[in-house]
């Protein structure tokens, strides 16, 4: 299934999503209630200091990390080779699955549980391995519940399942898991822990996500609040780790602080119930942990932002601060986007990732208001790079000719003032047979789409210009 | 002070009395206000729609209107805004880079100037209503303008203001996103109208062209019995 969610053109998918209204309620409730959590964890908790310190600290890191991304993926692997790890680079999402597959099929695994992890979704693992006869069982209360749906995706990066309620919960896990109790969270959850208990006794891989890689000795950490990620961890013999290229920080001091500007951005918690960290200690002396423990670190089209204006969106730790506050999401929720990562941050990668083909339309599904830009933690400037994006869409001719024409005559209205002076003139007198009390309820031409919704203000009887030299009188510039 | 008017195209198509406004109240404050007649459009719709070269034609023509001026003043956070970006637009060439970055430094929008650059909080202002705020999205977080509208209005004698649920969050304008993506902007724009309606308010209050355009042409289109003024018209007010 990988990073696309479903086949739909974007309108379509628009379409959908606004007449989901209880998925709406919902992200507009999500929205307004980490709000004011987010703000207690972060500007407003004065035992941290200033939160902008905090940021500048955080962007600081990353983009250190990012401009000497050689050195420190070449130190996490080593470290952790050092301790007996496998590490694997991917190129593609198809190098990373036949990588795991030939790792499942050497172990003749048949079932493997997971933590939540984006990257894993982006690659398509659950569907690579059950290619080869190993059932993937998800573990993170959220994605076990869109699994039990068969085919359901996140919906954000953060609460997958944020799209579904309690009734519809209950409905699908008596339908697909044999519950037979009511829609209470508590009651839900419990099933869902004991169902979960003999999947983790009888996993025979357990896989991760990576929120961080520690280039210094070779860890991979994680941050959760369900504890699942402790269970996947500890069980198996054999471990994979998937992580994102650009998810690594280079030492344990750098990991305090984006562990902390994770959790707080994220759900407004000062720390998750859980950060586990696990370095490889594989060897005859080794008691504890995986015996046998695999990195597989992805490209899957990251190395195309290097070196360019984008590269700062491969600071991105997956918080989704800018999903929480972004207005638009608010509306269309996260399946609209038809990608995995949705949002602000999802209309800036996935067409980095997945190409302008596919999902060039994403990034003009925003009204610029950058919201965004001032909620990220790491300081990537959002509605830049979306705007960035807008403009490669347009070089590269991907953008509708009928608006390429009408910006090329906006350049030339914008550049020439006599023409703006005859079109100022002109305006009242053309816009005359469409206006009605004051306004136009059914515009001509572009004016058409503006009119649908709204009215357009006729043009002012006066002109400004001259009412200007009439009041001033005398000064030469107004000549 | 001598300072030079950006009117703004909408400011100047659509939104006269607002301009005119603006021009009284600066001029009572001592002003000495020149109009350069070179001023088009920003360039806003072409830049935030991804026509780089047709935004820097807008920039070039704008920056030579204004590049003698003392101060540049306008009516709109957003376009203001947009000036500001102008050093970005000419990165590869320093000759208008540098003009750019002079243009940028001295533009400011109307009440930010007041409030700033003149030092003035008290406009001796009147104006008898129950009214609300929209603060512009670019006026807040590209600017970083956050209290000077508030602090003239706060001494607006008669005018009640009521806070605005929810007030950080876009009205769905977004220049050519109010056209392109039709269907949003419209749930986004609806949230705001319904949560001015739910303030009690009679007017509602904007310091941007793009926005007021925007809910106003919604709240008439909706016939609600709401109106829609330019923060100039409310401080030009003495009734």
């Amino acid at each position: 299934m990988a990073m696309k969610i479903g086949e739909k053109p974007f309108f379509d998918r628009v379409d959908d999503a606004l007449d989901d209204t209880f998925m709406r309620q919902s992200m507009a409730n999500a929205q307004d209630g980490l709000r004011g959590k987010k703000i207690a964890a972060t500007e407003g908790d004065e035992a941290i200091g200033d939160w902008e310190d905090w940021r500048s600290a955080g962007e600081e890191i990353r983009r250190h990390t990012l401009e000497n991304l050689d050195y420190y993926l070449e130190q996490l692997s080593e470290n952790f080779a050092k301790r007996g790890g496998h590490v694997f680079f991917a190129e593609t999402a198809e190098e990373a699955n036949a990588y795991i597959q030939q790792v499942a099929k050497k172990k003749n695994a048949k079932n493997a549980t997971k933590a939540k992890s984006m990257v894993t979704e982006e690659i398509g693992l659950n569907e690579a391995l059950a290619d080869v006869g190993c059932q993937v069982h998800e573990t993170d209360l959220a994605e076990y519940i869109l699994q039990a749906e068969e085919g359901d995706r996140p919906s954000h990066i953060v609460v997958p399942s944020l799209h579904k309620n309690k009734s519809q919960i209950r409905d699908t896990l008596k339908e697909k898991a044999g519950y037979s109790g009511t829609d209470q969270p508590e009651e839900l959850t419990a099933f869902a822990r004991s169902q979960l208990r003999d999947v983790f006794m009888n996993a025979d891989i357990g896989i991760t996500g990576c929120n961080f890689g520690v280039a210094e000795t070779g860890s991979v950490s994680l941050v959760t609040n369900e504890g699942n990620a402790n269970m996947v961890t500890s069980y198996p013999e054999t471990q994979i780790s998937v992580m994102g290229m650009e998810r690594l920080v280079p030492t344990w001091e750098d990991l305090d602080v984006m562990v902390n500007l994770l959790s707080r951005s994220a759900v407004g918690q000062k720390i998750t119930t859980y950060v586990t960290n696990v370095t490889p200690e594989v060897g005859p002396q080794s008691v504890d942990g995986p015996k046998d423990f695999h990195l597989v670190i992805v490209d899957g089209g990251r190395s195309k932002a290097l070196g360019t204006e984008f590269q700062s969106a491969l600071h991105c730790i997956r918080c989704a601060a800018c999903v929480n506050v972004c207005p638009v999401y608010r509306h269309i929720g996260g399946h609209a986007y038809g990608s995995i990562y949705q949002g602000p941050i999802g209309a800036v990668l996935s067409p980095i990732l997945g190409g302008y083909e596919e999902y060039g339309e994403l990034p003009y599904a925003s009204s610029l208001c950058a919201a965004c830009t001032e909620a990220c933690p790491v300081k990537i400037p959002l509605h830049e790079q979306l705007i960035r994006h807008r403009q490669i869409y347009v070089e590269e001719g991907y953008a509708d000719k009928s608006e390429q024409a009408a910006m090329t005559a906006f350049g030339i209205g914008a550049s020439t003032p006599s023409l703006f002076k005859i079109a100022t003139k002109g305006a009242p007198t053309f816009a005359k047979p469409f206006v009605q009390e004051g306004s136009i309820s059914n515009g001509p031409g572009p004016m058409k789409l503006w009119t649908k919704i709204r009215e357009f203000p006729a043009p002012g009887k006066e002109n400004f210009r001259k009412w200007f030299k009439e009041h001033k009188k005398g000064d030469s510039r107004n000549e | 002070m001598k300072i030079s008017l950006f009117v703004t195209c909408l400011g100047e198509l659509f939104y006269q009395e607002a301009a005119k406004d603006m021009v009284e109240v600066l001029e009572r404050l001592g002003c000495e206000i020149d109009f350069p007649r070179g001023q088009i459009c920003c360039g806003q719709p072409a830049y935030n729609s991804g026509y780089r070269k047709d935004a820097q034609k807008a920039a070039k023509q704008m920056i030579s209107a204004f590049e003698s001026s003392e101060y540049i003043v306008t009516p709109s956070g957003s376009c203001a805004g947009m000036f500001k970006e102008y050093p970005g637009l000419f990165q590869d060439d320093a000759t208008w880079h540098e003009k750019a970055q002079k243009v940028a430094d001295k533009t400011y929008e109307f009440t930010q100037f007041i409030v700033n650059v003149l030092g003035v909080e008290d406009l001796g202002a009147v104006y008898h209503a129950k009214a609300t705020y929209h603060t512009s999205c670019h006026m807040m977080r590209l600017l970083k303008e956050t209290e000077s509208p508030f602090k003239l209005l706060n001494n607006v004698e008669g005018l009640e203001l009521l806070p605005l649920e929810n007030s950080y969050d876009c009205c769905g304008f977004g220049g050519t996103f109010a056209v392109k993506m039709v269907p949003i902007s419209e749930q986004m724009v609806d949230e705001k109208v319904r949560h001015v309606e739910e303030t009690g308010a009679d007017v509602l209050i904007t310091a941007d062209g793009g926005c007021l355009m925007n809910i106003k042409g919604r709240i008439d289109r909706k016939g609600k019995p709401i109106a829609v003024k330019h923060i100039a018209q409310i401080l030009n007010s003495r009734s």
